[in-house]
């Protein structure tokens, strides 16, 4: 009974992964090997690609994947509308995948948990004044918000991962708040504040590791959202620009020949979809190991 | 009550004017309209001379002084693209063909979910839940764009049954709106299946059960009222992201709503058309959420807004 030591009527925990119970469930096992799997994949992708990605080959336009009528055995994926083979295209656009989605939530955390640890501990005008910037940004469909704003300061990889990570954090700050809120009465907070340490000791020492496992399991998740996200920006021509890969922007690309070569859109997304899938799977997993009141 | 609503419309008011702001700011600060209207040969006169005419040369705090009173007095400025079209006819012209998407779509989401949920629930662990969980985690998985493009090749190309896209056919929205309405159709099973278990583990349950009720009463009377409220929070919750799902999924089957207007006046830094894009989106979203808020206090006895 591991969980009792977790559940919220045994109070804080001091330690919270003392008590936790790691083993793998199937789906989470099938996520970790696909992560890791696409993580492979994006560092080895020059090793691992038979042809370079950006490099056209205009006799090869459009070939279907290999096992398919007209199909040529050494583009196994095919090609698109340029020549360029489908499956190293793929295993390049894995890196921009991964690269935002985990650096925009590292990005999003630091400021998120910051935000959520001082609103929920200080409070007052300073809690109201983070909490209205909070709901400003809540309040602006994100895609609306993110296209502005990349119009506005441009479309590099670094400017990418820096916006969504300024716009993103608010999911973060919102639960370190509350929790922050929830725990800051506690005997353990208030005999740290007697004894005269400083509130930003007090903060990262004693109520950062008490909120952990809810950050984990929303970092999780949201790995999966900004690679959906990222994909839709790509897709609508304002993630990173060409030449380099990005799902979605193959998937624009395909979208005019979906009816002569459906390959083009298909490959794309089956990516986007599989990867999204393992975070969920991982990210579900953890849900049930930090939060035992869940069913899912 | 009524003083509740009061309070939460006063409530919005900061929350608007943090918007205008941050989008004022934004739009201003990323580069000139006037050369793109005029091209690159335009002489400095012409450039200087149309400046003057939008305001653009005066310092940014006076123009939004000038923006904010404007806004207040209805006038959210005028569409550099569509003939200096008042910004706002612009965009409520559209505003219906995003209404009816996002209509459709939630329409999907809750024929799909409500039966899903219940029947997850009621065969928890077993394989019309397992089958239902997956099916869910798979719609929240997938890019609503691709699956767009999916369902244009499979049922517009391959089967012929719907138009490729735009909204002139009366069957024009059942691909786009399945394309928008799936990952919501997804978070609500997902959300309905973990309500009902809770739900129905509760003692006035096995009290009804006792009692010798059936189980499809159980279910009907007793247990999905108290299972609809979370549902109907988080339908409210995620107007915001059906709203952000719109942009994309407008784009892909070229439907004329202000998804698709947004991108191309990003595009052509239709600053006008912008703004009262944002903030209208930001306006329904938050007023959804109040619908919503109150619709909950109707359903629900216990909770009163003093």
């Amino acid at each position: 009974m591991s969980d009792l030591e977790l559940a919220p009527s045994a109070g804080w925990r001091l330690r919270p992964f003392a008590a936790l119970d790691l083993r793998l469930s199937p789906l989470a096992a099938v996520g970790i090997v696909i992560l890791l799997a696409f993580v492979a994949m994006a560092l080895f992708a020059p090793l691992l690609a038979p042809f370079d990605p950006a490099i056209p080959s205009l006799r090869a336009r459009l070939a279907p994947p290999s096992w398919l009528e007209g199909g040529v055995a050494q583009h196994v994926l095919g090609t698109d509308h340029l020549g360029r083979d489908m499956l190293s295209r793929l295993i390049f656009g894995s890196r921009i995948a991964l690269l935002v989605g985990f650096l925009g939530v590292a990005v999003a955390l630091m400021i998120g948990v910051c935000v959520g640890l001082v609103s929920g501990y200080f409070g007052g005008k300073l809690d109201a004044a983070l909490m209205g910037a909070v709901n400003t940004l809540l309040a602006i469909p994100n895609t609306l918000l993110y296209l502005t704003v990349l119009a506005v300061f441009g479309q590099s990889l670094l400017l990418l991962i820096l916006i969504i990570g300024c716009i993103n954090w608010t999911t973060f700050a919102r639960v370190v708040r509350g929790e922050v809120l929830t725990i800051k009465r506690r005997e353990f907070i208030e005999a740290s504040r007697t004894i005269g340490q400083r509130p930003v000791v007090t903060m990262f020492k004693h109520v950062l590791p008490n909120v952990l496992g809810s950050i984990i399991v929303i970092a999780t998740m949201n790995v999966a959202m900004l690679i959906i996200l990222e994909a839709s920006l790509s897709f609508l021509g304002f993630g990173v620009q060409p030449p380099t890969v990005t799902w979605g922007r193959m998937l624009a690309d395909g979208r005019g020949y979906v009816a002569t070569a459906w390959w083009l859109a298909a490959f794309p997304g089956l990516m986007i979809t599989l990867l999204t899938l393992s975070l969920i799977f991982i990210g579900d997993w953890l849900r049930d190991r930090f939060d035992p009141r869940s069913d899912s | 009550m009524i003083g509740y609503v009061v309070r939460r419309v006063l409530q919005m008011i900061p929350v608007l004017f943090g918007i205008t702001l941050v989008v004022f700011v934004l739009l201003r600060a990323s580069g000139d309209p006037v050369s793109l209207m005029l091209g690159e040969e335009a002489s400095e006169a012409q450039i200087a001379q149309l400046r003057e005419a939008y305001g653009l040369d005066r310092p940014l705090y006076e123009q939004y002084a000038v923006y904010m009173g404007d806004l207040l007095t209805g006038d959210f400025g005028r569409s550099i693209r569509y003939n200096n079209q008042p910004a706002l006819e612009v965009v409520l012209e559209r505003l219906p063909a995003t209404a009816s998407l996002a209509a459709m779509a939630l329409v999907y989401a809750i024929l799909i979910s409500l039966p899903a949920g219940i029947i997850a629930a009621l065969y928890r662990r077993r394989i019309p839940d397992q089958i239902a969980s997956f099916l869910s985690v798979l719609g929240q998985a997938m890019p609503n764009f691709w699956l767009g493009i999916m369902l244009i090749l499979v049922f517009a190309i391959w089967f012929g049954w719907f138009p490729v896209s735009g909204r002139e056919d009366a069957y024009a929205v059942v691909l786009p709106g399945l394309a928008l309405g799936a990952s919501l159709a997804a978070v609500l099973t997902r959300l309905l299946r973990s309500s009902m278990i809770e739900v129905l583990s509760q003692d006035y349950i096995r009290t009804a059960r006792a009692k010798g009720i059936g189980p499809t009463a159980v279910m009907l009377r007793h247990a999905i009222r108290n299972a609809l409220l979370s549902y109907l929070t988080v339908i409210g919750l995620e107007a915001s992201s059906l709203m952000a799902g719109a942009v994309v999924t407008e784009q892909v089957f070229a439907w004329p709503g202000i998804g698709l207007l947004a991108i191309q006046a990003i595009n052509s830094r239709d600053m006008a058309v912008v703004q009262t894009i944002v903030i209208l989106a930001a306006l329904i979203v938050m007023l959804v959420n109040l619908l919503v808020d109150v619709l909950y206090s109707l359903i629900d006895p216990r909770i009163q807004h003093v």
